[in-house]
């Protein structure tokens, strides 16, 4: 079951967007801080990074133990690279392009943001 | 020009790591034939493979790293034949490929010794992934299982079939196990320990028929005995694969394998063999780190550097075997002429340790380890460079592990000794890399040199190189926080109390740079709660998860409830209301180690309604998610005990009561014992009362876990008011001081002066800061309030404990399972 759902998250890039879906409010997010989020069976989790006013959205799903957990995750930087670290065992992950910054683990799926009237939007391709 | 690899196995695969390190895809073009299907897997580890059947945990690389390194893999494909006239080889398929140089590194096959029968249904080798499928399977409908060879190989396959269940016993030729490596104390004591393991070693036994109808039920013995089984693994040791040889001219070492000489050269031009295939001065060597050896050297020949050359290597292995610590180097045996054993035997600990000495006395030329390998680091260099020992030997075996650290640390050492050997490093190479690339980290250290990133065996000594030369370089080692913060964690404490700052964010602009991380981020939080104790709440994303969420979370992404029972006590009320919680929110229980009840498996959008209830019902939070103070363990003490001398839990709960929701560098533990007799077991916690018959002991920097310390006296016979003053000042003190993420056993044995040291701080005030630290105290203490408290009567506060932002249900990737009458997680990757 888990392998379904591993191959279910392709990143999808700007271009390839088909549906622009409404997430929540800019005000429900927490500062610095990610919540999960629901689409037709897959887990989203998008990132408020507040200090670089920047917005992000990867799988939810850590691919190391795969916990539905990384909208929980802290996030930071590594030099200039955005990154969030698993709550589990700290693993961590580019939020710009996915990449697992630790050797042996999967990179994650990332989907755009965009914000419109202060309302987040994920772009996903079908 | 155009490099052929012929086998990719461990070296094979380490041959084109280094050479693509030395040369680009446009100098040398590299293509690798592999007659496994799987690319190279890590067969050092290969039981591991019955643990989970997981192949890509074993893999050396995967396929897409050999696209990345412009390296052309062909897995499946078995070359049959060289062509030295016109420089090519011939593949199973029919393929042709030309080359300039040839690798051979074909590796070794299972020996499998003629036996009669042995051709029968059940009979295994223990050599490949495919071996190891076949062995699985066909041991699903078995109970009985043999493994022929008491070798390395043979112990781990025996601890596979024992895995899986079956009666297992491992049948060796010689009178002792790992003939080559121990000699008869050492096996008696492995053997001993194997068999209590629930395997049979049968020694000294030549097998000499498989019977059976078919299928194998029986093996009989030269001496008529016989063993019944239903499957045998044959691990009797290995043979080089060599079959190249013959049709083009190669000359074979006396025992098998293509003759190299120390340029890893062939006697055909242009050929080369390198690991388990090649022979070099009549030996073949079935260890990784000579044979990577072989591959650098072969690496340094091809491209024309032409400087590295491989004079023999070192058959020295240290092992956990089946759960037991085995070590064996130089001249493990004790075969050099009048040489000087030295050994202790200790059945009781079931620890062997044996070194031989030269005749003088002053040299180690080898030496045996069983049950503890702990010494084996410095004992085998001492033996591999030929250092002069010290005069009384024998304490290199004997002495306890402190001692001896500070007697014999990397700093005798001399820069020639080989401190990685699996990548084959000296202690020179790491010193020189520190300072050349001005390495400040172990991290750093480690990418750049690769020094301990094969088995890790040598980290320990890497991280102490590194120190050792940082210092020789006239650096001071500041344990400094992570890339945004340029500063000790003391120094942090004293920047957030100085500049009054209260926000991570604020502090990061302030005094950082970047953006934060995992790191800085909680520590910068822990030291904002010990000086301010706010609501951690308020910033929630700086926290760790368990302190974000104020709940531990556990596998599968629920988290559990700890509600603080002070001391342990409870009264029948209380626990109902436990009961009746956990049953309506279907959440496991169970006791903890601090005398409390911890609810498992709770969805984060029930916490906050989990915990209106229990504080409704008078409880707090327990802050089992915190490094903050835990629990303070009581026995029952003189209310009701016959031996008490005072009323341990009421003390136990003053204490708890004081320092509870204290935010410390790491979690804080304490117990209270009533009489000497330590049913609390208070000598083991971070702080330990103890009581005497005119007051109390006061012990500090104790703990449990994975290295267990006793606590220290740090001030005995003290009155009830003495001991809280004291525990203040302590405490502050470590708060203030202690590096993040340090227990107090773990500050207490940095700090210079140890225990003496602290006592002159706490007890004789010689800073005279007791009073500052007394008041610092009471300040935190005064602005205590229940964290759970808080948020459950906040309703913007309880919008926090949310996972999507879209469903007001759960999330449903949580799954549980039934056991023993409770729900356990369910998914786990």
């Amino acid at each position: 079951m888990i392998k379904e759902i591993i191959t279910k998250y392709e990143t999808v890039i700007p271009e390839q967007v088909k549906v622009w879906e409404k997430v929540a409010h800019v005000n429900d997010f927490p500062l610095n801080g990610g919540l999960a989020f629901y689409y037709k069976g897959l887990q989203v989790a998008v990132f408020n990074f507040t200090r670089r006013n920047e917005w992000y959205a990867t799988q939810n799903l850590c691919p190391h133990k795969k916990q539905m957990i990384l909208s929980r995750g802290m996030i930071g930087s590594n030099g200039e690279e955005p990154k969030v670290a698993c709550p589990f065992h700290k693993k961590t992950f580019s939020l710009k392009n996915g990449k697992s910054l630790n050797d042996g683990v999967c990179d994650l799926a990332t989907y755009p943001v965009k914000i419109e009237a202060n309302e987040v939007f994920i772009g996903f391709n079908e | 020009m155009k490099i052929v690899v012929v086998g990719n196995g461990m070296v094979g695969y380490k041959f084109c790591e280094k050479i693509r390190q030395k040369a680009s895809a446009e100098k040398v073009e590299v293509i690798v034939y592999g007659d496994e299907i799987i690319p190279a897997y890590d067969r050092v580890h290969l039981s591991e493979y019955f643990e989970n059947q997981k192949v890509d945990g074993l893999l050396m690389a995967t396929k897409e790293w050999y696209q990345t390194q412009d390296i052309t893999l062909k897995t499946g494909e078995l070359v049959t034949s060289i062509n030295t006239e016109e420089k090519s080889i011939k593949t199973h398929k029919g393929n042709v490929e030309s080359y300039d140089a040839l690798v051979l590194a074909t590796g070794s096959a299972a020996l499998v010794p003629k036996i009669k029968g042995v051709e029968k249904k059940g009979v295994f080798v223990y050599r490949k992934i495919e071996d190891l499928d076949q062995i699985i399977q066909f041991g699903k409908g078995i109970k009985r299982a043999a493994v022929l060879g008491g070798g390395l190989l043979g112990l781990e396959a025996a601890k596979a079939l024992m895995d899986m269940n079956l009666e297992t016993q491992v049948i060796e030729f010689a009178d002792k196990l790992m003939p080559r490596q121990l000699d008869q104390i050492g096996s008696d004591l492995l053997k001993h320990k194997i068999e209590s393991l629930k395997i049979e070693v049968l020694l000294g036994k030549n097998t000499q028929t498989i019977q059976g109808n078919g299928k194998l039920s029986k093996l009989e013995f030269s001496d008529g005995t016989e063993l019944e089984t239903e499957m045998l693994v044959i691990s009797c040791g290995i043979i080089p694969r060599d079959e190249l040889a013959e049709n083009a001219g190669i000359t074979k070492g006396p025992r098998g394998g293509y003759q190299v000489n120390e340029k890893m050269e062939t006697n055909i031009e242009g050929i080369y063999a390198i690991g388990e295939a090649a022979s070099y001065n009549q030996m073949t060597y079935g260890l990784v780190a000579p044979g990577y050896e072989m591959a650098e050297v072969a690496i340094d020949q091809i491209i024309g550097r032409k400087e590295l050359l491989f004079k023999g290597a070192d058959m020295s292995t240290k092992l956990k075997l089946i759960g037991v610590e085995v070590g064996s180097f130089g001249d493990a045996l004790g075969s050099t002429e009048n040489c000087l054993p030295i050994s202790i035997i200790d059945q009781n600990l079931g620890i062997y340790k044996k070194i031989n000495l030269s005749a003088d006395g002053k040299k180690l030329l080898g030496g045996i380890l069983v049950g503890d390998t702990g010494d084996y680091n410095i004992l085998h260099q001492f033996a591999l460079n030929g250092i002069t020992l010290p005069p009384n030997p024998e304490d290199l075996i004997l002495s306890s592990k402190e001692e001896k650290s500070t007697l014999n640390g990397v700093a005798a050492l001399p820069s020639s000794s080989q401190i990685c050997s699996c990548e084959n490093i000296s202690k020179g190479a790491i010193e020189e890399a520190i300072k050349s690339n001005n390495l400040e980290n172990l991290a750093q250290v480690k990418s750049c040199t690769k020094a301990g990133t094969g088995c890790g065996a040598c980290t320990p000594m890497v991280g102490d190189i590194l120190s050792e030369t940082l210092q020789s370089m006239g650096k001071v080692v500041r344990k400094i926080l992570c890339e945004h913060f340029d500063y000790t964690r003391q120094e942090l404490f004293d920047l957030v109390k100085v500049s009054g700052i209260t926000s991570y964010d604020e502090f990061l602009s302030e005094y950082g740079k970047g953006d934060g991380c995992e790191i800085c981020k909680p520590a910068v939080a822990s030291i904002l709660s010990s000086v301010y104790n706010d609501l951690i709440i308020k910033q929630d994303t700086i926290q760790d998860t368990n302190d974000r969420f104020l709940a531990n979370i556990q596998k599968g992404g629920s988290y559990s409830v700890v509600p603080r029972i002070p001391g342990g006590e409870i009264t029948p009320e209380k626990l109902i209301v436990i009961g009746e919680v956990a049953k309506d929110y279907h959440l496991y229980t169970k006791i903890t180690g601090g005398q409390r009840i911890d609810l498992f498996g709770a969805r984060i959008e029930d916490l906050p309604d989990i915990w209106e209830r229990l504080i409704n019902a008078g409880f707090e939070s327990g802050h089992a998610y915190g490094k903050s103070l835990r629990t303070v363990k009581s026995c029952v003490g003189s209310t009701w005990c016959r031996y008490g001398l005072h009323d341990s839990v009421s003390f136990a709960i003053e204490v708890e009561d004081r320092y509870k929701g204290l935010r410390s560098p790491h979690k804080l533990k304490g117990g209270v014992s009533g009489c000497r007799r330590e049913c609390a077991e208070a000598q083991s916690k971070d702080f330990g009362i103890i009581a005497t018959e005119i007051g109390w002991n006061l012990y500090v920097g104790g703990n449990g876990g994975a290295n267990p310390v006793h606590a220290q006296l740090l001030a005995g016979d003290i009155d009830s008011e003495t001991l809280i003053k004291y525990l203040d000042r302590f405490l502050m003190f470590y708060i203030k001081t202690a590096e993040p993420l340090n227990r107090t056993s773990v500050w207490l044995s940095k700090m210079e002066g140890g225990i003496e040291y602290l006592k002159s701080v706490i007890v004789e005030d010689s800073l005279k800061i007791g009073e500052q630290l007394e008041q610092e105290m009471q300040q935190l203490l005064e602005v205590y309030q229940c964290e759970w408290k808080a948020v459950v009567n906040d309703p913007e506060l309880r919008k926090k404990f949310t996972h999507f932002s879209n469903r007001l249900v759960g999330d449903p990737a949580l799954k549980f399972n039934e056991m023993r009458g409770q729900k356990v997680p369910a998914n786990w990757g």
